[in-house]
């Protein structure tokens, strides 16, 4: 594989992707009517209810909406993440995917340009997001939107690399919403995106505070919210990272043809 | 231990001794065949003889439990990019991007094959196949005929010294059929290319220059249309066929 090659073949996905996000003009309407709803109703109904405290990266008392912002932008990329898985399921269905397996470039390759693509329209619509976050008063720092980028491209890798890893088990479209009913929701809910986690371990709920505690994306969380106050979370960024390498690393098996799953489910 | 025609210098494709299974249950066994340049050799075998699996194989989809694929002398296992590179492939279920633009789609292959000066290969590709028209439109919106096409001509873009054909008339009417099989054997003629055209109807391959015979995962036959008929004592192809893997003319009805 040359390095011309390589780009060439990052393009044409990039590309692919790009086009396919243009033409799905909804997409990017409910990638933002998602969070909004989150963020203008369900924070305003509850700015009261709960209290947050002062923890880091705060250095004062915020309010409710400053607290769920970050993890409102990490649930525009865990959607767009199971998008991605969406994508290499359909593609498998509408035979797109034999096509790009039979390609001339290491498998792993195929992966990681599938990954940069979608990363690459997480951000986007993250930025539209945070872009709304602004206008609707959001108290972020001024630098916030340019502080994010790290956290935006570390954790939309991430569920991006989680969603590659999904699609190798999920065989049929159908299957996709009862998976991600499974995945999404736990994920989002289990995290520190709509509270701390101190809040959790002070109601006692032990079992729910330490799924909490070890959810990757309670990490992408705080790794975001850090970034956005131009602070970095060591913690937050070696969990992303690992759990990164690890679901691509999955992934890459998972799509090799000597594979256990290829072999015994029997289709590419 | 080495096939004795592993190291054949003319043949395009060579399998040895294939075999693959799924689980306990064997898919192929032992399967050899060649295609030298030139020539356009059928895959013939009722549903289910294992045809997919070996396109499956051939297309480096999965991996055989033994054996060897050879594509223009590199080996698929040592040497799959090298390999995939000298292959071209049309599937049996269609693999064009619908969302597309016939361009478009024809542009992603030409990049991942990381081609140069694509653009005006593929304008003289799609005037040469009378798609000159098509190439803004998306491709879900041309005729099953008009996509088997755009899938040849991409198939063939990154100048291939193998062509598979996976039963790629499925779907299409009759006309289509014919004039698909009519414009791959003159590419065949008059570009030398290799071509293994898999199928279960034995009228696309009675001019074919070699004829194998699959069912069960075991080749049953090999040979010119006329030596078939010889081995099998039969006044067609047809019947040779319907002999070799037990059907009757009934049974074998999708086979005409």
């Amino acid at each position: 594989m040359t390095i011309t090659h390589a780009l060439r073949a990052l393009r044409a996905l990039s590309m692919r992707e790009l086009i396919k996000f243009w033409q799905q003009k909804g997409r990017m309407f409910s990638a933002m009517v998602r969070p909004g709803l989150w963020l203008l109703v369900f924070a305003a109904g509850f700015q009261n209810v709960f209290g947050v405290s002062i923890i880091p990266p705060y250095e004062t008392y915020i309010e409710y909406q400053e607290y769920i912002a970050p993890g409102l932008l990490a649930m525009v990329l865990l959607f767009n993440g199971m998008q991605t898985s969406l994508a290499m399921v359909y593609d498998r269905e509408m035979g797109v995917m034999r096509l790009l397996l039979t390609a001339p470039l290491p498998r792993w390759y195929l992966l990681l340009c599938k990954l940069l693509a979608g990363t690459v329209l997480s951000v986007i619509q993250a930025y539209a997001f945070l872009a709304m976050c602004y206008l609707a008063g959001i108290n972020l720092p001024d630098t916030a939107w340019l502080a994010a980028l790290p956290g935006l491209l570390l954790g939309g890798a991430m569920l991006g690399a989680l969603g590659l890893l999904l699609s190798v088990t999920i065989r049929q479209l159908e299957n996709f919403a009862s998976t991600m009913n499974f995945v999404i929701f736990p994920m989002f809910f289990l995290s520190t995106a709509l509270y701390p986690l101190w809040k959790l371990e002070e109601s006692g709920a032990d079992l729910i505070y330490q799924i909490a505690r070890f959810n990757p994306f309670t990490h992408v969380v705080e790794f975001l919210r850090f970034s956005m106050y131009g602070q970095f979370n060591a913690g937050a960024f070696a969990v992303v990272s690992g759990c990164f390498l690890g679901f691509f690393a999955l992934a890459v098996i998972g799509y090799n043809p000597q594979s256990v799953m290829v072999r015994r489910k029997g289709k590419a | 231990m080495n096939h004795p025609s592993d190291t054949h210098p003319q043949h395009q494709l060579q399998v040895c001794d294939l075999v693959k299974s799924y689980g306990k249950v064997p898919a192929l066994k032992g399967i050899d065949l060649h295609v030298d340049a030139g020539e356009f050799v059928a895959l013939l075998g009722p549903n289910g003889a294992g045809k997919s699996t070996l396109f499956q194989l051939l297309s480096g989809l999965f991996v055989a439990d033994s054996g060897r694929i050879r594509i223009d002398g590199r080996d698929l296992r040592d040497d799959p990019i090298g390999a995939l590179a000298k292959l071209g492939i049309v599937f049996q279920q269609s693999t064009l991007d619908l969302d597309l633009s016939v361009r478009r789609n024809l542009l992603f292959h030409c990049d991942m094959h990381g081609m140069q000066g694509s653009r005006a290969r593929i304008d003289s590709a799609l005037q040469a196949m009378g798609l000159a028209d098509n190439t803004r439109s998306a491709a879900r919106a041309l005729s099953g005929g008009n996509r088997r096409k755009v899938e040849l001509i991409r198939a063939l873009l990154h100048e291939p010294a193998i062509l598979l054909m996976d039963e790629a008339t499925v779907g299409l009417d009759p006309a289509s059929r014919s004039e698909l099989v009519r414009d791959v054997r003159a590419l065949c003629k008059e570009q030398r290319l290799a071509v293994l055209w898999a199928t279960h109807l034995v009228e696309e391959v009675e001019q074919a220059d070699r004829v194998y015979i699959l069912d069960k995962g075991t080749m049953l036959a090999h040979g010119t249309p006329a030596e078939i008929l010889t081995q099998t004592a039969s006044d067609s192809l047809l019947d040779a066929f319907l002999q070799l893997t037990g059907q009757t003319r009934h049974s074998g009805e999708g086979a005409a």
